[in-house]
């Protein structure tokens, strides 16, 4: 498949997690929606990955390590990522507590 | 590298020593050792001197321009743990916490200033924003702070998912994430790239709260607990300054036709927006929440004219203003309250606190004679060459700046006191507070030390 199938896929997925983001007002689905925009990326990545070694090929590169650090890099937003759900769930179990409520309509003591 | 290792056990350290350590004060006293030694190893590593070598693969560069920002950092970082050191024991029971989150921040600092590869940015701004969500919201009971963590919180992933996006085009376009990955001249201009970047300076906007992406700042800054938004506005936000200026001067130099227009925009818009609103603000902290978006208004110049007076101003600005700002806000945390009023008669009870606060608002302001004038100096000049327009406007917005920093000047020197409270001004913090401000003066009258550093 050409890599613009791959591209309008996951800039799709990324417009929806962001749009979701901007409009939403849940903080649990809004960051299942900053979720969404990191998976985006990730699939992306991917596909570049393979594409790149592709291109390496047809030039020539048999033993090509080409695309293989796109590879690597979805493991690493992989594990931010599930360091930042940790520090944000709790966070929002934090609200939770004290306004018994998750809707970031709450938020509006710091507005003067 | 030796700091940045140093810097991430010693976070390990501090927690550790947060069990087995009761007394407060000894933990303060671990973290001050440990923030001096990051120094002394990072000066030494100025000198050539390395703990371990490490092969990054090319990954991460410590040349003389990082080594040397490191340096003013932890300097800062120094100044900060001090001065505002003590204030951090009223937020809550975990003060070895905060200070190995501290610690992890300073870590991440380090590698987004030397970082050769897109993947260290990325990783390197995680760390420095994880940490600093906790800090955000440590006041636990508090429901501002409670608001402004799950704020920053939301709006920091949001702008990450943002930077990945960018970075993930500009490798679909280059093949690589090395800062100076070179493909093919075709490539290089392809939509693909300067959509990566378009984004990708997007995303460093929302680090640095530059205009229009700046929205969550004052809301954040305000209800942060008072120590840790001195932290996150002047050593945090210097340091992604550093990582923007390197990510466009070493990665994007061959398309600066395609982002420059914009970089000009949004520092105009930050400047105009950071200055005129927080003219109207009644309090101080929110005051200097705007004037950090200001001053970052003026450090996007450097991004803007990205030649070698602005690497060399951007320094000096990274040096006075974390300076002064640290400064403020340490006089602030002792403060009964954060109103303008709280401020008057200062000069009459504490005269010395008074007079170190001055050289701080005078050198915000960008008056001659303090570390201020000359960063803003170079700044207007690294952009003059490029745009009169822009130069004169950011000359207009530091006149404006003048009248809100003078308020609290005004206050302190000229207004009767209300009610004369005893504040917590002792000796030690008097005399830390001088030193600092006797810096800020420093930095003004001899600027030619710290830029000769640069080239030794």
């Amino acid at each position: 498949m050409p890599i613009n199938y791959y591209l309008f896929l996951s800039l799709a997925l990324f417009t929806i997690g962001m749009v979701g983001v901007l409009t939403r007002r849940n903080a649990i689905i809004i960051f299942m929606c900053i979720e969404l925009m990191l998976n985006a990326v990730n699939l992306l990545l991917v596909a570049f990955s393979k594409m790149h070694y592709q291109a390496a090929l047809e030039a020539g590169q048999l033993a090509t390590q080409a695309g293989v650090e796109g590879q690597l890099f979805v493991f690493f937003i992989m594990v931010v990522a599930a360091a930042e759900v940790s520090v944000g769930l709790a966070i929002i179990v934090m609200m939770y507590r004290n306004v018994h409520s998750v809707d970031i309509n709450f938020l509006n003591r710091l507005k003067h | 590298m030796n700091a940045l290792l140093v810097s991430a056990l010693w976070g390990v350290v501090m927690m550790f020593g947060g069990i087995l350590i009761k007394q407060t004060a000894v933990v303060r006293y671990l973290a001050i050792a440990g923030v001096a030694i990051l120094l002394g190893l990072n000066l030494a590593e100025m000198q050539g001197w390395q703990l371990i070598a490490i092969d990054t693969t090319g990954m991460l560069q410590f040349d003389t321009y990082a080594l040397l920002l490191n340096s003013i950092l932890l300097a800062a970082v120094l100044c900060y743990l001090l001065l505002s050191g003590s204030a951090m024991e009223k937020i809550g029971a975990n003060l070895a916490d905060y200070l190995a989150l501290l610690f992890f921040v300073s870590s991440g600092m380090m590698m987004v200033s030397a970082f050769e590869s897109l993947l260290i940015l990325f990783l390197g701004i995680e760390i420095i924003t994880i940490p600093l969500y906790i800090l955000t919201g440590s006041d636990k009971k508090n429901l501002k702070s409670n608001e402004a963590s799950l704020k920053y919180f939301l709006l920091g992933a949001f702008s990450s998912g943002i930077l990945l996006m960018g970075i993930t085009l500009v490798y679909g376009a280059r093949g690589s994430f090395a800062l100076s990955g070179v493909a093919d001249s075709i490539r290089l201009s392809s939509s693909l790239m300067i959509a990566g970047m378009l984004l990708l300076l997007i995303a460093m906007a929302f680090k640095v709260s530059a205009a229009p992406f700046h929205f969550w700042t004052p809301d954040v800054y305000d209800g942060a607990p008072t120590v840790f938004t001195s932290f996150m506005a002047t050593v945090v936000k210097v340091a992604v300054f550093a990582a923007m200026v390197r990510l466009f001067d070493r990665s994007f130099a061959l398309q600066q036709n395609a982002w420059q227009w914009w970089v000009a925009v949004i520092a105009g818009l930050t400047l105009f927006i950071g200055n005129i609103t927080a003219v109207f603000q009644q309090s101080v902290k929110r005051m200097l929440a705007y004037s950090s978006i200001a001053q970052a208004g003026f450090m996007l110049l450097a991004v803007y004219a990205m030649n070698t007076t602005a690497k060399e101003g951007l320094l000096l600005y990274a040096a006075s203003y974390s300076l002064a700002t640290i400064g403020i806000f340490a006089v602030l945390t002792r403060m009964k309250d954060y109103s303008f009023e709280a401020f008057n008669g200062l000069a009459g009870r504490y005269p010395w606190v008074a007079a170190s606060l001055a050289i701080f608002f005078l050198s915000l302001a960008g008056i001659p004679l303090t570390g201020g004038f000359l960063a803003k100096f170079y700044m207007i000049k690294a952009a003059l060459g490029l745009s009169i327009g822009l130069a004169l406007f950011a000359l207009l917005m530091a006149v404006v700046s003048v009248y809100y920093y003078f308020r609290v000047i005004q206050a302190m020197y000229f207004k009767p006191v209300a009610q004369p409270d005893a504040l917590a001004f002792d000796k030690s913090f008097t005399g830390l507070l001088l030193l600092v401000a006797l810096l800020v003066v420093m930095l003004g009258l001899f600027p030619e030390w710290l830029i000769a550093c640069l080239y030794f």
